[in-house]
Order: structure tokens, then C-alpha cells, then sequence
């Protein structure tokens, strides 16, 4: 060895002692920082990076200046067997498979015994969750509910002047999530009502289900000037005034409307349920 | 000599030494791209570390709870007994938080770390016979780190992860026949179900991290059987290995990876602030807001989710709804054709004749080097998409115009992409001297250290046929 390898060696030596030093140091910050300061967190992280890395850079050090460097060659042996070898492997393995086809009655037992307990086993499966039934059909809205507001208090054909917006649930289903509508004043002119829905909206009050019909994310965003719902999610963007059709983005349906009408007192209701399945389409969700 | 009398011990029980001494002289070739399938191995040391940590604290219950902790401006608010954990872990925990955040980088870097060493592997056809079988694995481990990912993702019950769920369920629904089943067994009934987060969490902790570790172990397995693959070189032949051996140069080495990576991670999780739950706010099923991002490795989905225009499939009374062809079907035929890259590209090179032990330089095989830009930028357009609302609002343009830019980009960005890097290729490898051969070097001469610590040349011709 060269002298200018022995002090290169030497000068690596002091990095790497240098650089575990720093981590015994950074160590006991951290303990410091744990037991006397209570915690931080970016104190921890810095100085557990501290700690680390010293113990990287060591190593690194010591893998690249202190020990042998080869390059080393390993030979690379076949993979595949011999052909003896792969010969004797498959008369060992006929010799018991032979043994098997001779009981040809009792395999096909056990292929029936396997396949049965393998059946009787998916059963359980079952019990994850409840028959899927109705639920998707129907939400929490009956003839009659109250419409009430994200606080519970109901909803007049007061409480909204024309351009307004709010979330609304049946009384005593808040948050139920397939149940959440978005409930809109729209001026009476502005309606576009649908074929069978003439009923719907009144006062200039129309409810659509908030459940986006693509992914099932909130449409949240109601642009007042263009009178369009939008879901953040995805960006399905649904004209409010002519029965929230889609006009952009992956949505394919309108949000469902939910049939409204006011009470002697001036309360909104509902008419009834919504009168199709909301949310995003399913298998047999029907057309 | 205390090492000499434990090494007895054993190899009298096992008859290990010769088998452990092969192992420690397993030769790894020294560059710099071999340390990405590393970087990944210890990403998933640093997640079940802290991991565990967390799972001391965390508690993946939906009964509704007061929030009575330290972080004043959510005092008082009801929500699940999970997020209600998770905010302990972040402000009444000591340690907890910087647990939490160096948990979170490292899943990020983890999922990317899989995906850098995937590309290596496809783009030097590192996948070719005798590999397959280890490609396969990977693509699953690939798989299995994404799935592990949503889950934990989904697992604070905050408002993010609340949505991410919402469309995850969406998409089951949309399956075909099985679709609205599939969802209610998964989720314990209708959305939001009482029993998704229990599962999550046992599938976030125990499930896939189980399927992780012993698919590592086949992966490595099957490494030290069928030894490393290397660039070509001089002395770099099909039957050997050139590099350092695994003790102790190389040992050293990936140790220092190690605490690096663990270092930066430790860094990110203490500087850099990432999924502060506690402003996103408990799960409140009727709230969403813009900017709505799931973590990176999802955002090809999201993505593709948005892009999508309004099209659907409706006969016979059924229907096959829009989320099936972004959620389902899209990943379906990504991993698909993942999985089946190695026996598809056979098919065309008949390369499978025979063992490929020495790597392509990506220039050296223009097609698929092209294909794989082409499929890179196809992803990386879907990744963008997955931010068109936040890309609209940086440049102040309007949301449908940039999904209708990105859906015109989702066909022509791959297109020019594979037909550049072809051209790029071709005209490297026309101007590289020594256009798909090995290196020529004369002289260089190799040394190798025998057994008994005495040094022999290695005389090797300074190119292979």
C-alpha cells in the first residue's frame, strides 16, 4: 500500500469516526429533546436525520475507502438441472403417481371431499355484510318528511332568498349520507320543469339528491350565476334549472329531484321519496 | 476465538457454513440503478417500524366520540373514535407525530421507489428468461404497495379519506353482476358501513404486509438463485457476476443506503408537513371541497376518473355505469399487461431461447425502450388529470377547458413521446462506436482475491462474441 492510500485511508478513518460521532451527538438531542422539551416534532425529525445519516455516511465511507474494492468476479453456474437428474426427478414422480392412478376411485373421494369442504367454507363469506335488498333503491325521504337544514331546523319557503343554496336532510336522518339533498331557490321564471315534475318545485324551490350520479362524491359547488351544480370531485357539472342534467364531465345522469311541496304552514316537504335510485349506477340499477 | 466457537455451534445443528459462506461472497454489481429495488426494501423497513409504533395508539373505530384533546379549534366536535386517535397520536402522542409523518413519506417513497425499479427493469430487459417468475412477483408487490397505501390512506376517517372511500365504493358498485354484493360484504352494508375501517385496518396491518414480506423473500430468493443481472463490460460475461461481495463491502454499503434513506425519510417527517387531518376535518358525508388529491401512486385513477367523458354501457335492462371503465377496467388491463410484458415481448424477439443474464442498454432496443416512454407518458398525462382542478385554478383557466387539453393529450403526448425516443434511440446507438456490442477496453485486466487472501489476474478477452 502507498502512502497516499494511507493517508487517504487514514483521512476516511477520521470521516467515518467523525460522522458516528455526530449520531451518538444527534442521539442525545433526541433524548433531550423527548425528556426535557416534551417532544417537537421538527427538532425530532432533524436530528433523528442527523442520527441516521451519520450512520449512512460511516458507512458509506467504510464501504468505499476501507474495505476491498474488488471488482470480484462470481462464476454463474447453469440454472436448469441435468438431464439426469430432471430424468430421475420424473420417475420419482411417476413412481407415486403411478401409486395414485392405480386408487383412481379413492382420488376422486378426495377431489369430492375437497371440493365440498372448499364450498362449505365460502359461507362465512356471507356474514361481511347484509343483503344488499332495497338500499340502494331508497334513501330516507318519505312522503311527508320535513325538510330540515345541516342543523336540524326546518326549512320555510322563507329561509332561502332566490339565488340561495343549503344542504338538507329528511328530519331525524341528518348526515345520512344517500339521503343528503342540495336544496336550491331558483326565481320562478327560471324553472324548466320536466314532464311529470310540474309539482315539484314550488315557490321556485327545487331539490336535487347531492349524491353525484358518477362517483357518489357531494356536488358541493353551486354556481349561482350559471346555475350549475358542480362536484369538486370529478368536475360533473349539472344544470340546475332543467332538471340538474349533465352537461360536462363523466356523469351520464341527471341528480335525481327530489318531489317537494309546502305544508299549511309554509314548511317544505317532501312529496314522497326521490322516485329513482341516486347515486352512481349500478348493474341492476335499471334504465 | 469466540466467532469460530459460535460458527460450530451452529454448522454442528445446521450444516450451514458452507451454504452461508457461499452467500457472503454473493457478488452485486456496482451501479447505481441496482439500489432502486434496495431503496424499496427499506422504505418498507422504515413503514413497519414506525408502523407498529402507530398501531399502539390508533384506534380504527367508527363510534362517534367528543373531541376533548389538546388541538383547540376541533374541542368539542364529534367524530369517529378513529380520527379522534389519530389527532391524539398527532398533538398528545410525544413522538407520535413525526411517527406518523416519517409513516406517510415513506409509503410515498415506497410506491415510488417499486415503480423507479420497475422501469430499470423493464427498460434493460432485466425480465427476460430466466426472470420471468421474479417479474411477476414484483408486478404483484407493486400491486400489493398500492393496496396498502388506499388502506392506510382511508384509515384516519378524515374528510379526504372519507371521499376516497365514497369513490372506492362507487367503483365496486360498478362492477358488473357482482358489483353492489362486492361492496356490501366489503363495507359492512350500504355506504358508509360500520365495519370498513376495522377491516382496512387488519388488511393496512396485517394482511398485505404479510403478503409484502413473503413475496420480498421469494423476490430475493430467486435473486441469489439466479444471481444479479449486469450492464456489459469488459470481463462482464453471461455466466458471471461482476462487483462487490456481499461481505463486507456490500454489506457496508446497503447499510449506508439504509440510514440514508431512513435519514431523509426521518427529515421529511419532521420538516415537511404532510396529510394534516386535523384541517381536513372528520368524515362529514355531505361536505367535499376542491383540491381534493389522493396520494400520488393514485393519481392515475383519479385522473383517469375525470377524464372520462360521460359514456356508459345500458342494455337489457342493466347497465355497466362510467366508473367501471376508469376504476376497474383501466387498472385491470395495466396490470394485465404488466404481468404479461415478459411472454408478449418473447413472442416477438423469440428471445426466450435461451438465458439473458446481460442487460440491454434502453438505446440498444428501440421498440420497447419506445413503448415504454409512450406507456410512461400515457400515466403521467393521467397523473396530471388527477389535478385538473388545481392545475385551472393555478393558470386561472376554466376546469373544462384543461380536461378537454388533457383528454386530446391522454392519445397525442404518448404518441409523440414513443416516436421521439424511437428516433432518439436509433440515432444514439447509430453514434455510439460500439452500437450493441459489449465495451471494447483493451488492457483492462481484472484482479480477483482467492480464497486465501492472494490476489490472481483474471485474463479475460476484452470482448465476448
Amino acid at each position: 500500500m502507498s502512502d497516499n492510500d494511507d493517508v487517504q485511508e487514514r483521512k476516511a478513518t477520521s470521516r467515518t469516526a467523525l460522522a458516528f460521532g455526530v449520531t451518538a451527538l444527534a442521539s442525545i438531542g433526541l433524548a433531550v429533546t423527548y425528556f426535557v422539551l416534551g417532544g417537537q416534532e421538527q427538532l425530532e425529525g432533524v436530528l433523528l436525520a442527523l442520527a441516521l445519516g451519520g450512520l449512512g455516511f460511516g458507512f458509506v465511507e467504510v464501504a468505499k475507502h476501507l474495505l476491498p474494492q474488488g471488482p470480484y468476479v462470481e462464476e454463474r453456474e447453469a440454472l436448469p438441472s441435468s438431464d439426469e437428474d430432471t430424468a430421475a426427478f420424473a420417475a420419482d414422480f411417476e413412481r407415486g403417481e403411478g401409486w395414485l392412478s392405480r386408487r383412481g376411485f379413492l382420488l376422486k373421494m378426495l377431489g369430492l371431499a375437497a371440493g365440498a369442504l372448499g364450498v362449505a367454507a365460502l359461507f362465512p363469506i356471507r356474514s361481511l355484510g347484509p343483503s344488499p335488498g332495497q338500499s340502494l333503491f331508497r334513501t330516507k325521504w318519505r312522503r311527508g318528511s320535513l325538510v330540515v337544514d345541516e342543523q336540524g331546523e326546518p326549512v320555510g319557503i322563507d329561509t332561502l332568498d332566490v339565488g340561495g343554496a343549503i344542504t338538507v336532510f329528511p328530519q331525524g336522518h341528518l348526515e345520512v349520507e344517500d339521503s343528503q339533498t342540495i336544496l336550491i331557490r331558483l326565481s320562478r321564471a327560471d324553472v324548466v320543469t320536466r314532464p311529470g315534475r310540474e309539482l315539484w318545485g314550488p315557490e321556485g324551490y327545487v331539490g336535487f339528491s347531492k349524491v353525484c350520479t358518477h362517483a357518489g362524491c357531494p356536488v358541493g359547488l353551486y354556481q349561482q350565476q350559471f346555475k350549475r351544480l358542480l362536484c369538486p370531485c370529478h368536475q360533473s357539472t349539472f344544470t340546475v334549472a332543467d332538471g340538474a342534467q349533465p352537461v360536462f364531465g363523466p356523469a351520464t345522469r341527471s341528480l335525481p329531484q327530489l318531489p317537494l311541496m309546502v305544508d299549511e304552514e309554509g314548511m317544505l316537504r317532501a312529496r314522497s321519496d326521490y322516485t329513482e335510485p341516486v347515486g352512481p349506477g349500478f348493474w341492476d340499477r335499471g334504465t | 476465538m469466540i466467532v469460530k466457537r459460535i460458527v460450530r455451534w451452529f454448522d454442528e445443528r445446521l450444516g450451514a457454513a458452507r451454504f452461508v459462506r457461499t452467500a457472503l461472497n454473493k457478488v452485486f454489481p456496482d451501479h447505481w440503478s441496482f439500489m432502486l429495488g434496495e431503496l424499496a426494501l427499506y422504505c418498507f423497513v422504515i413503514l413497519i417500524l414506525t408502523g407498529i409504533y402507530l398501531t399502539f395508539f390508533f384506534t380504527p373505530g367508527t363510534k362517534e366520540v367528543v373531541y376533548n384533546g389538546s388541538y383547540a379549534p376541533l374541542k368539542g366536535v364529534s367524530m369517529s373514535q378513529a380520527y379522534e386517535s389519530v389527532l391524539r397520536i398527532s398533538f398528545d402522542v410525544r413522538a407520535g407525530l413525526v411517527m406518523r409523518q416519517i409513516h406517510h413519506w415513506s409509503a410515498l417513497i415506497f410506491v415510488g421507489a417499486i415503480i423507479a425499479h420497475l422501469m430499470r427493469i423493464f427498460f434493460t430487459g432485466a425480465f427476460r428468461r430466466p426472470r420471468e417468475l421474479n417479474w411477476i412477483i414484483g408486478v404483484t408487490l407493486l400491486l400489493l404497495a398500492i393496496a396498502n397505501g388506499f388502506t392506510g390512506y382511508s384509515l384516519p376517517d378524515d374528510q379526504l379519506s372519507g371521499t376516497g372511500l365514497r369513490i372506492a365504493y362507487s367503483v365496486v358498485i360498478s362492477v358488473p353482476v357482482v358489483g353492489v354484493w362486492s361492496a356490501f360484504l366489503i363495507f359492512g352494508g350500504e355506504f358508509p358501513g360500520n365495519e370498513v375501517l376495522t377491516r382496512f385496518f387488519v388488511i393496512h396491518i396485517l394482511i398485505v404486509p404479510a403478503a409484502i414480506a413473503v413475496l420480498l423473500g421469494a423476490h430475493l430468493a430467486l435473486l441469489v438463485r439466479q444471481k444479479h443481472t449486469q450492464f456489459r463490460g469488459p470481463s462482464r460475461k453471461e455466466r458471471n457476476v461482476v462487483g462487490a461481495r456481499l461481505w463486507p463491502t456490500f454489506t457496508a454499503k446497503t447499510l449506508g443506503l439504509f440510514f440514508f434513506v431512513f435519514a431523509a425519510c426521518a427529515a421529511l417527517g419532521g420538516l415537511a408537513q404532510i396529510n394534516p387531518v386535523w384541517i381536513w376535518g372528520p368524515f362529514q358525508p355531505a361536505a367535499v371541497s376542491a383540491g381534493s388529491q389522493p396520494d400520488w401512486y393514485v393519481g392515475w385513477l383519479e385522473g383517469s376518473l375525470r377524464l372520462l367523458p360521460g359514456w356508459e354501457l345500458r342494455a337489457f335492462g342493466h347497465e355497466v355505469p362510467n366508473p367501471f371503465f376508469s376504476g376497474v377496467l383501466l387498472p385491470g388491463i395495466t396490470f394485465m399487461l404488466l404481468y404479461a410484458w415478459p411472454f408478449l415481448e418473447s413472442r416477438f424477439t423469440k428471445e426466450n431461447r435461451e438465458e439473458h443474464h446481460l442487460l440491454d442498454r434502453p438505446r440498444d432496443r428501440p421498440v420497447r425502450t419506445a413503448i415504454g416512454v409512450a406507456a410512461l407518458a400515457f400515466y403521467a398525462v393521467l397523473f396530471i388529470a388527477g389535478g385538473n382542478d388545481v392545475l385551472a385554478a393555478r393558470f386561472n383557466v376554466s376546469v373544462n377547458f384543461v380536461t378537454n387539453v388533457l383528454r386530446v393529450s391522454l392519445f397525442v403526448v404518448p404518441v409523440v413521446a414513443g416516436v421521439l425516443t424511437y428516433r432518439l434511440c436509433k440515432e444514439l446507438a447509430a453514434r455510439s462506436p460500439t452500437a450493441g456490442e459489449p465495451e471494447a477496453s483493451p488492457g483492462a485486466e481484472l484482479i480477483s482475491r482467492t480464497e486465501d487472501g492472494g490476489f490472481v489476474e483474471v485474463e479475460e478477452p476484452a470482448r465476448t462474441p
